[in-house]
């Protein structure tokens, strides 16, 4: 072609109006576990992910939950650690244990290929893992090493200490490890969090990739012969726990060259009203590359490498937070800075270019979070444990879509005073 | 398979499309043939310095990051001792937009001296936050220059030291643009589902009037062989002690590069590998260890990094190490352990090309290499190494005098 481009002028562009998420089927085998399916992608791979209501709200004491999920795989009735190891290995698969505050997670990554020699062992994880004294001790010197050198990040300093600001050192979602807590550990605790957490009928299972007919047959086959276990009779953690507490926090680090700063507060999860509309709200503040804080903080002033806020969404609460380490010397300048731009929010309504612009990148984000079979899988888990399905995805578009100015400067007002938020620095 | 077109622009520009109808984004990258391997030695940290520069604004557009996040889209960029490369993902109907900023910016820069100013500064912050505000955030810093004497890879990416960062000017960024960022530099990939006829009549209206820049030869100092081995200690607040050993191994694109892949997975790729199940699991030394390949385009690295127990004499550690290298010098692999590794290899490249973003840079780096249709000769390349071979690498490499060990210790040891 010949003519030369008006490089002046942006290209139109199109916004996303909404997302096609028909691809997922859902059926409850016979002893109670839900499967949800996913068919797409163009490679033979497949994920296969359970999901228990163990997470880290129902332990009774620190790290139990994390370990029982973590030692699912190092060792079970018929098969050694190492055994387990091999065949994951040998069949070029990947296995990963992941725990957050509400559920444990155990997902299993595999050539469509290898699936028979990998159903079987993963089978074995989760019906009957026999959590051996030995691998439990190596684990946790592994483990003791890898928080004691976190406890040396300002950034980990604060992330491990902030929630017990938020909710309250006795609130299910205000727990805090201790380096001594490595040594209280012992496969009792394990076994019995087990036995009471895990395999209820509320147990879900997802999968994903180039599934087919044949391929859940198999995995159904091998799924529905394990036996639920019975709900435990425990009483629920408390998370009517309320904590008012201090305003001002801080952890001192004589040499620290950067400070860790957390601002925030306990909010609400998803099932809240104003939950999408603190989103957008969030995301102007601090959600993205071209956001107000890093806009101010990193491209005007160079305080910091980044800063970002944030909404965490958990099962009966939420949290929202303003996270960034700067140089030791900006630590106040850059407090001054958040506060100032908090303010901006109530004061004043967001312009129509920059709302255009949060629009398109929010609804482009979700569709940018649709690649690939696995990008999808997490979308689908995401929406069911909350209880939504993926038709949660068209309403977020669509609220999004229509939010107004003053929406959000409301939003501003109700919820960031600065009176109600918690400051945490961890630094000099 | 990863299938895909190549063509060239006039002015050089090379351009490779890959057709994914699965995926409702598109994936942009753009990968420019400078790292940080191309410094001069009084002014490290810059190519990485001028990536930050990328992002402030080009001779039409005021912002880079602004009209990509109205067409929905999001980048990033990354420098390391090879390439500088960006990269970007967005829905695709508005993929024009990322191909008018992607032009815009290889065309020319704003230059803008605030830019520069702001950027310093948050580069400063990023050596702080990554390099010297963590526990052994500064190993890299001290292993690289014990290894290499004279090839560039001496220093990091971030560059030696924050003066040299503090002190860069507009000149040098203005040289430094001139001389690698032009079409000919540059590797264009465009993957999602796309058509090759369509990209060919974009990437011509946004790129093709670009002049191309000078051909660069690069003529770096190759390191020579170490013959004695070299030995550091520092001591500072960490909570373990830790050992880092490099030894010196062949270029990214010789087939040794393949053998000594598969000998680092065969030490500590899984948890059946066998620094995990002797090391860690059996004689309980240390808390964590690895075995990696630096994997850099000129002759690289084998590194093992291990983080030693509470408890655990320093030499203790050490001399385990050794006697695992040792070992594998001495008695062959069996078929079986080979074959694991392999295939372990084999599915992780499948794994990395789930999402469409990964196939983008994977296509744009083996365009790099040579030609991008290696992708799809790695696992055959891989699968062809024998037990002999294994042997024969790790003898060559786990030489006294080709070792460089660092030892990071806690303060109170």
């Amino acid at each position: 072609m010949n003519f030369t481009p008006n490089r002046k002028i942006q290209p139109d562009i199109k916004p996303v109006k909404s997302v096609d998420l028909t691809m997922t089927e859902k059926y409850r085998l016979e002893n109670g576990f839900q499967v949800f399916t996913l068919n797409l992608g163009t490679q033979d791979l497949v994920k296969i992910e359970w999901v228990f209501e163990a997470g880290l709200a129902y332990q009774t004491k620190t790290l139990l939950a994390s370990f029982t999920n973590k030692m699912l795989s190092e060792g079970t009735t018929s098969y050694s650690a190492f055994e387990i190891a091999e065949v994951f290995d040998r069949y070029g698969a990947y296995l990963s244990t992941n725990i957050d505050k509400d559920f444990a997670y155990v997902a299993v990554y595999c050539l469509t290929k290898y699936l028979d020699h990998i159903l079987p062992v993963l089978t074995e994880i989760i019906s009957a893992p026999i959590f051996p004294e030995n691998e439990l001790q190596t684990l946790l010197n592994k483990s003791k090493q890898e928080f004691q050198i976190n406890l040396k990040k300002v950034k980990s300093l604060a992330q491990i200490s902030y929630p017990p600001l938020i909710f309250g050192n006795g609130h299910p979602y205000g727990q805090k490890a201790e380096v001594e807590d490595f040594d209280k550990l012992n496969r009792n605790d394990l076994l019995s969090f087990y036995e009471n957490f895990y395999l209820s009928e509320q147990s879900k299972i997802f999968v994903s990739g180039k599934t087919d007919q044949q391929i859940l047959r198999k995995i159904n086959h091998a799924f529905e012969r394990i036996e639920t276990h019975q709900k435990h009779q425990l009483a629920e953690p408390d998370f009517s726990v309320d904590f008012s507490t201090r305003k001002h926090h801080k952890i001192k680090i004589d040499d620290a060259l950067q400070s860790a700063i957390f601002v925030g507060k306990k909010m609400f999860n998803k099932h809240h009203p104003d939950f999408i509309g603190m989103q957008v709200l969030s995301s102007i503040l601090g959600g993205y590359f071209g956001s107000r804080l890093m806009s101010n903080i990193r491209e005007e002033k160079g305080f910091t490498y980044g800063i970002g806020s944030s909404l965490y969404s958990y099962k009966h609460d939420g949290l929202f937070s303003i996270q960034t380490e700067v140089g030791s010397d900006h630590t106040d300048a850059t407090l001054t800075e958040i506060y100032h731009e908090i303010e901006l929010l109530q004061n004043h309504l967001v312009g129509n270019e920059e709302l255009s612009l949060i629009k398109n990148y929010l609804t482009g984000q979700l569709i940018r979070g649709l690649d690939g079979p696995f990008a999808v899988h997490d979308k689908l888990k995401a929406a069911v444990l909350f209880g939504n399905d993926l038709s949660y995805y068209q309403e977020f578009i669509e609220t999004v879509i229509s939010i107004t100015p003053e929406t959000l400067q409301k939003l501003a007002i109700k919820h960031l005073q600065q009176n109600s938020l918690i400051e945490l620095i961890v630094g000099k | 398979m990863i299938k895909f077109d190549k063509f060239s622009l006039e002015n050089g520009l090379r351009v490779i499309v890959h057709h994914d109808p699965s995926t409702p984004i598109v994936a942009v990258n753009t990968l420019y043939n400078v790292g940080s391997r191309d410094e001069n030695p009084d002014k490290t940290g810059f190519a990485h310095l001028f990536e930050h520069l990328m992002f402030g604004g080009s001779i039409n557009i005021p912002k880079y990051d602004e009209p990509l996040q109205k067409a929905g889209g999001e980048n990033n960029a990354f420098t390391n001792s090879d390439i500088t490369n960006y990269y970007l993902t967005l829905p695709k109907e508005n993929l024009e937009t990322a191909l008018w900023l992607e032009s815009d910016r290889m065309l020319n820069l704003a230059f803008s001296p605030k830019s520069l100013d702001v950027q310093r500064n948050v580069v400063i912050e990023e050596f702080k936050q990554v390099y010297l505000n963590q526990p052994y955030g500064d190993a890299w810093l001290l292993l690289k220059p014990l290894a290499y004497k004279v090839h560039p890879y001496q220093w990091s990416t971030i560059g030696k030291d924050i003066s040299h960062i503090e002190n860069a000017v507009m000149d040098d960024v203005k040289a430094f643009y001139n001389r690698y960022y032009n079409p000919n530099n540059a590797i264009l990939v465009i993957a999602g589902d796309v058509e090759t006829n369509e990209i060919k009549a974009l990437v011509d209206k946004w790129f093709g009037s670009i002049p191309a820049g000078e051909n660069i030869r690069r003529e770096l100092p190759s390191e020579p062989q170490q013959t004695k081995e070299r030995k550091l200690t520092v001591k500072r607040e960490v909570p373990a002690n830790a050992i880092y050993m490099a030894y010196h191994m062949s270029e990214r694109k010789h087939e040794d590069y393949y053998a000594s892949d598969l000998l680092s997975d065969i030490l500590s790729n899984g948890d059946s590998s066998r620094f995990y199940q002797k090391l860690v699991k059996g004689r309980k030394l240390f808390g964590e260890i690895n075995a990696f390949l630096t994997g850099e385009i000129d002759n690289g690295l084998f590194i093992i990094i291990g983080k030693i127990l509470e408890g655990v004499e320093i030499n203790d550690a050490e001399r385990a190490i050794k006697q695992e290298l040792e070992l594998i010098c001495n008695e062959t692999v069996s078929e079986d352990e080979l074959t694991k590794v392999k295939n372990k290899v084999e599915s992780s490249l499948i794994f990395s090309e789930v999402n469409i973003l990964n196939k983008a840079m994977n296509l744009a780096y083996y365009e790099l290499l040579g030609d991008a249709a290696m992708i799809d000769k790695e696992v055959e390349k891989y699968r062809q190494i024998n037990v002999d071979k294994i042997q024969k690498i790790a003898q060559q490499i786990f030489r006294q005098g080709n070792c460089s060990t660092l030892y990071y210790l806690t303060n109170n040891s």
